[in-house]
């Protein structure tokens, strides 16, 4: 579904990303880990078609996003940020329409399948109640909720997970990846819990320095070594359930 | 949506014939829309020469400029405000006014006319000079960042105030120093058909400009990299409104002067009835700026007579209390 391949991309102090390849399979929930400044936003930016590669490609269902035009680029892929933030009175509603801005027919008019698509998504984030609520009232988990059911009123292939999960609290923060991977779209999230990332993601990728230093499922992937060699930290890995569960050791004095 | 438009437009005939009225010498409304139909070749009925003048001459294409600077001016803010995603922004923001003061006081002190063409034609090439100099200081590798657009504008602006300070001091012309009295505060008293006649085809178009980026322009509600993630080209459309209103303003400076507080507040005042979604606030906040300033003006020729008040000053008087009445009224966001 999403390939990406020998994927550099430079300012002029420094390398970014560094050949990264890797792939999200269809259908799989793919954490993207690493710490502060490894390339994980970098990486995103480049598959969301934002900015160009410097080289390598990026294809998603087979076409190359860096030719695909804007507005197409966005009906197959939608970005979730951190963090959305309007000074704007808009509802929820108007927020989830706005997913429809890369579909539109009529430069004027929603029409039905705009709407439908727009209720659509508000239900499969369990927000039907609040289409007319408006987004300054609304929490931090349900303005999440909100922007993820935008992101999926675009009807992407792929979605594109940008610690989204950053300001919320735990119960919001197991509840977005649940709508995540209840949604069934194919997703490449950015994710700073190692934790939430070996309880909802088929697939990791590490990345440091701009690298992939390792990838696959979270049991293989992420050992006290790893952690040790990427987070610089010292943590235990055990296994709950048949996913790694990592407990965190405060640094020596 | 519709029904609100209808009856804003109908406002707005009815404003214009109305606003005519208003003056020293008493005119019916009936006359008035006479004198307009004998003009448009649809009636020829017998209207003395002296009222004739006054109405098409003298007072329709001043309440014509107003509704089109009211209008020019409010579509302007309201597209400066999303683009730059800033409630305070307004049409001057790029330092198109003082670069329109600075042009006419340029052509009175070097003595280049004294007539209304060439005050308003040394206006408006102030105006897109000073946009120009904005342009290039801000932008880069021609990619127009807000921020440095606006910091820019703002530099810009100061500078040229000065300039036109040092020009009238060091001449020491008192033409110059009314002339810029005028475009500082602003007035509709040099409208005429010449004017309307340049400036009105400009705005049609900028505003078919606007309107087709509506969609785009909501986009921006979340930001820049959110908007480009729905699949606008962000670069494109941001120069490309920048660009069309700033031209639309200085021609709308060249011919009223600076008016304040209409592209600054009356967006916000739109936005509270229509909410943020581009498609209703745009023909809404065109028509509400072009009545507003139609009566603005109507009272600010004729409240002292026969003293005129600047129509800037008067907008902020009677604008700003009613804003804050507004804002007080209903709570929620601007």
């Amino acid at each position: 579904m999403l390939d990406i391949r020998d994927v550099s991309w430079s300012v002029p102090a420094a390398r970014l990303l560094d050949r990264v390849t890797c792939s999200a399979p269809r259908g799989t929930l793919v954490g993207l880990l690493g710490p502060n400044g490894s390339g994980k936003t970098t990486l995103l930016r480049v598959v969301a078609g934002l900015i160009a590669p410097g080289s390598g490609t990026v294809t998603v269902a087979g076409d190359d996003v860096a030719r695909l035009p804007r507005a197409a680029a966005a009906r197959r892929m939608a970005l979730l940020a951190q963090y959305a933030e309007t000074d704007l009175d808009l509802t929820a509603l108007d927020v989830v329409l706005l997913g429809r801005t890369p579909h539109r027919r009529s430069r004027w008019s929603d029409s039905d399948t705009d709407r439908a698509a727009a209720a659509d998504a508000l239900e499969r984030v369990d927000m039907t109640g609040y289409a007319h609520r408006r987004w300054q009232t609304l929490s931090g988990g349900e303005r999440q909720r909100v922007q993820l059911a935008r992101a999926l009123a675009q009807q992407p292939q792929l979605l594109l997970l940008d610690e989204p999960t950053n300001h919320l609290d735990i119960g919001h923060q197991l509840q977005l990846l649940h709508l995540v991977r209840r949604s069934g779209v194919t997703t490449l999230a950015a994710l700073h819990d190692l934790n939430l990332a070996a309880m909802f993601c088929d697939l990791v990728v590490v990345l440091h320095h701009g690298r992939v230093v390792a990838s696959g499922p979270p049991a293989g992937v992420l050992t006290p070594a790893l952690l040790a060699d990427v987070y610089a930290v010292d943590a235990d890995v055990t296994v709950h359930d048949g996913r790694p569960v990592i407990t965190y050791r405060a640094p020596a004095a | 949506m519709v029904a609100v438009v209808v009856v804003l437009a109908g406002g707005l005939v009815l404003s214009v014939a109305a606003a005519v009225t208003v003056g020293p010498a008493d005119l019916s409304l009936s006359t008035v829309w006479l004198v307009i139909t004998n003009h448009l070749g649809l009636t020829s009925a017998d209207v003395p020469l002296l009222r004739d003048h006054i109405v098409w001459e003298l007072r329709l294409p001043r309440v014509l400029g107003a509704a089109l600077v009211g209008a020019g001016l409010a579509a302007c803010g309201a597209v400066m405000q999303t683009v730059t995603r800033n409630p305070l922004a307004d049409p001057y923001l790029l330092g198109v006014s003082s670069g329109a003061s600075l042009g006419a006081v340029a052509v009175l002190v070097l003595g280049l006319g004294t007539g209304t063409a060439a005050l308003t034609g040394g206006a408006f090439a102030g105006a897109l000079a000073a946009f120009a100099v904005v342009v290039a200081a801000a932008g880069h590798r021609a990619v127009l960042r807000p921020t440095r657009v606006v910091l820019a504008g703002v530099a810009i602006a100061q500078l040229c105030s000065a300039l036109a300070s040092f020009v009238i001091i060091w001449a020491a012309d008192p033409h110059a120093t009314h002339s810029i009295t005028f475009w500082l505060s602003g007035s509709l008293a040099r409208a005429d058909w010449a004017a309307l006649g340049w400036a009105t085809p400009l705005l049609a178009a900028v505003f078919a400009v606007i309107l087709w980026h509506a969609r785009a322009l909501n986009t921006f509600a979340f930001g820049e990299e959110a908007a480009a993630a729905l699949g606008v080209d962000v670069g494109r459309v941001r120069w490309l409104l920048l660009v069309t209103t700033a031209l639309l303003t200085a021609v709308l400076v060249a011919i009223s002067g600076a008016i304040g507080f209409v592209g600054l507040m009356l967006p916000h005042a739109a936005r509270r009835f229509t909410g943020p979604d581009h498609r209703r606030l745009l023909p809404v906040v065109v028509l509400a700026g072009a009545i507003f300033l139609i009566w603005v003006d109507t009272a600010a020729r004729t409240l002292f007579e026969p003293r005129e008040l600047p129509v800037g000053v008067l907008t902020a008087l009677l604008g700003v209390p009613a804003f804050v009445l507004l804002l007080r009224r209903r709570g929620g966001n601007a």
